[in-house]
């Protein structure tokens, strides 16, 4: 088992092998996380800061509670309330906590290439927890575990991802992922939710939503940012709605088993049908909040060891 | 004083020709000039032995930042003029966009105090088109003028307020000033931080279109048709808007325009991972661009290269691509990168040096940037060969926010004179 990198900042440094190894070490998390004893001692003496720049809270407990079930000493950071108002830059923040001794620090930041700037200035292991438009590579890792174990394979897939692509980290990362996998994915959408020549990235994309389903295997439904809903990007919640809002009628044109899938939180009537989320035979929205414990316990198991193995011994 | 310049190679952009030969300075202007080494000069004048290298009229840089008034730890005249002396800039033409802008003749005056003092280069000053570059009232053009000012420009502040514009370039026709803009549809470059492509999607950066510098360009084209005003676009970047600065040239039109030497050395990829040393406005494009315009500069469709030196310091650079400052420092790169033109065989040193030194000393009727009897000794000596790798710790200047660390180059100035002075001498 290799997984040679000391951050994981994004989907683009890692090769299939590299996702392979995390989601198999991810799926044993998961078992385990079935149990009713969940606790495991690989991170037992190390500290796991949470560093969240923009509010979270599906996230940021989802990290606490993977580094708690593995023994790590997790603390939260509230960055909002703190020195950052007070004037305080991005890298002398980092450079603060990292004379604390962190083994794993744990960043989302609302800039692009934000948490990358930090790992330059720490010595310790920097997991991107969501980087402005960039990238969010847990989320990703999490829909591709979500996939394989409702799909039995993460390979040749027809998978399409909805919605509002433009602002998307999640769309970045998962298009990134599905793409190294060798899968088929089609992007649908407002144009004006598509970032530009979007189709150089091996992508197929669609604004008919309908034809952009057509027999596909999973259904990825972004969220849609309310602050896009005021006639900037699009004309109205109710339009979008009824041209971009996953519903049965719509659905029925993917394939008979396709899954339905959404990152969260849901804006339910916006861009995806409540009761469709919730029907236990197409969602599997539950699951990947599920998965996404599993997977950030395997990121954070592998990027340990390579983080512990750097360190002088003191023996 | 005389002083005999031989043992060189002569580079006069006027004649287009590159050959050995010698000059006569008396009192800080060109007194004589000879194709080969002269017999028998009076034995008053001083000879200096070139060593073979190549002489020039130094580079004339319109556009150069200095950060005074207001950001004075970031780039002093004192600071800017040795980097320009180093870099082979004779004659730095300065941006109004300081703190508080550049605006009234107070202000100007000034600065041209600051400036005599402490460059010792010559500095040639712009003033603000709009009073505080807002874009709502136009400046004191004419007592500006008097005053020294160059040509009037809001710099990377597109005047949105057509009407606005209008009247001040009408105004500035009336006084003969050249009036310099920055070609950009302010609507859709706003909050961009690179050019829209593949990269800024995967990057997930805000992005502008190329399409933007174009869309710019055609409003001020038929502004100035419509007000015969002089003009002259700061940075012209992308192959769309080529045609449409070409037509305007063969209508007649009294247009110029002019690039920054980043544009025409790197592109969009360089940015990579959020180096934001690469950050500048507007964004490095991609290569098809930047070939094209490279193509523009040699066909002399493209006037003028320059700098566009922007000091920033460390602070405002180390930040998250998006929030960090637009800008890069060139005055001491300038050479050496504008040389990777010639060595790539884009154009020829005669086609180079008309940009970087005749062109926009004509643009602004200064008398340098010539070879000739009666121009001011103001020349580079330089070897267009010698190469070196860039160590930003070195520069002169007091930000170093070069996107050029570490990078292999060609092109060295041996030394630099101003009226005939040696103001920088390589060791």
């Amino acid at each position: 088992m290799s997984f040679a990198h000391r951050h994981l900042l994004g989907i683009e440094q890692l090769s299939q092998s590299d996702i392979t190894t995390l989601l198999d070490l991810a799926d044993t998390y998961a078992e385990r996380n079935r149990q009713p004893n969940k606790h495991s001692d690989a991170l037992r003496g190390l500290t796991q800061i949470n560093m969240f720049f923009e509010n979270s809270t599906r996230t940021q407990a989802s990290f606490e509670i993977a580094g708690k079930r593995l023994g790590a000493d997790v603390m939260n950071m509230a960055m909002q309330a703190s020195s950052i108002k007070k004037g305080e830059t991005l890298i002398d923040t980092a450079m603060t906590l990292n004379a604390m001794h962190p083994d794993l620090l744990v960043v989302r930041h609302p800039q692009s290439g934000a948490v990358d700037l930090l790992a330059q200035k720490v010595n310790c292991a920097v997991l991107n927890a969501g980087d402005g438009r960039h990238e969010h590579p847990t989320q990703a890792l999490l829909d591709a575990l979500t996939i394989r174990r409702a799909k039995g394979r993460l390979h040749r897939l027809s998978i399409a991802i909805c919605g509002d692509i433009a602002h998307s980290r999640v769309a970045r990362s998962n298009i990134l992922l599905l793409g190294k996998m060798e899968n088929r994915i089609r992007l649908v959408g407002p144009p004006t939710l598509m970032p530009s020549q979007i189709d150089q990235f091996g992508v197929e994309v669609f604004d008919d939503m309908k034809k952009g389903l057509e027999g596909v295997d999973v259904v990825m439904m972004l969220r849609l940012q309310k602050e896009r809903m005021d006639g900037g990007f699009i004309p109205s919640e109710r339009e979008y709605y009824h041209r971009y809002g996953l519903d049965a009628e719509k659905l029925a044109h993917a394939s008979p088993d396709a899954i339905v899938m959404h990152p969260g939180p849901m804006n339910r009537g916006v861009e995806i049908d409540g009761t469709l989320a919730d029907d236990i035979n197409r969602s599997v929205i539950q699951d990947q909040v599920e998965m996404g414990v599993a997977v950030r316990m395997a990121a954070m198991d592998l990027l340990a060891r390579n983080h512990v193995a750097a360190q002088p011994s003191v023996a | 004083m005389t002083q005999l310049f031989t043992n060189l190679r002569l580079l006069d952009p006027e004649a287009g020709t590159l050959a050995p030969g010698a000059i006569l300075v008396r009192d800080g202007v060109i007194a004589e000039v000879f194709d080969s080494a002269p017999e028998g000069q009076a034995s008053d004048s001083q000879v200096v032995d070139c060593g073979g290298h190549t002489l020039a009229p130094g580079i004339v840089d319109i556009g150069v930042k200095v950060c005074e008034p207001g950001e004075r730890h970031k780039e002093s005249y004192r600071s800017a003029g040795l980097a320009a002396a180093a870099g082979g800039v004779t004659t730095m033409v300065t941006r109004p966009d300081t703190d508080p802008a550049i605006d009234s003749p107070e202000t100007l005056e000034f600065v041209t105090r600051r400036a005599n003092e402490a460059a010792p280069v010559n500095v040639v000053p712009m003033a603000a088109l709009t009073k505080g570059r807002a874009g709502r009232e136009m400046t004191e053009i004419g007592f500006l003028m008097d005053a020294g000012a160059a040509a009037f420009t809001d710099c990377d502040r597109v005047v949105t307020d057509t009407k606005v514009f209008s009247r001040a370039l009408t105004y500035a026709r009336s006084l003969g000033a050249l009036v310099i803009a920055h070609p950009q549809d302010p609507g859709l470059s706003k909050g961009a931080a690179v050019t829209s492509g593949k990269f800024a999607s995967l990057r997930g950066l805000p992005a502008v279109s190329p399409m933007a510098e174009r869309m710019g360009l055609d409003r001020d084209i038929a502004l100035i048709e419509m007000t015969g005003a002089r003009y002259h676009a700061d940075q012209i970047t992308t192959a769309r808007a080529l045609p449409a600065l070409e037509r305007a040239k063969r209508n007649g039109l009294d247009i110029t325009a002019g690039v920054g030497i980043h544009h025409l050395t790197l592109n969009a990829l360089d940015v990579a991972d959020y180096r934001t040393f690469f950050k500048v406005k507007p964004p490095l494009r991609d290569e098809d661009d930047r070939l094209a315009v490279a193509e523009a500069v040699a066909s002399g469709l493209i006037d003028i290269i320059c700098s566009m030196h922007t000091p920033q310091d460390e602070e405002s650079k180390r930040l998250p691509f998006e929030e960090a400052a637009s800008g890069a420092v060139g005055l001491e790169t300038l050479l050496p990168a504008a040389m990777r033109l010639v060595h790539a065989e884009v154009m020829d040193l005669p086609t180079l040096w008309r940009a970087l030194s005749l062109n926009p000393a004509k643009r602004l009727g200064l008398s340098g940037g010539r070879i000739a009897v009666g121009a001011p000794a103001d020349l580079v000596l330089f070897n267009p060969d010698a190469p070196f790798v860039l160590d930003r710790a070195t520069l002169r200047s007091k930000s170093r926010n070069t996107p050029f660390d570490g990078m292999r180059m060609q092109g060295k100035v041996m030394a630099t004179y101003v009226a005939g002075s040696c103001v920088y001498e390589a060791n």
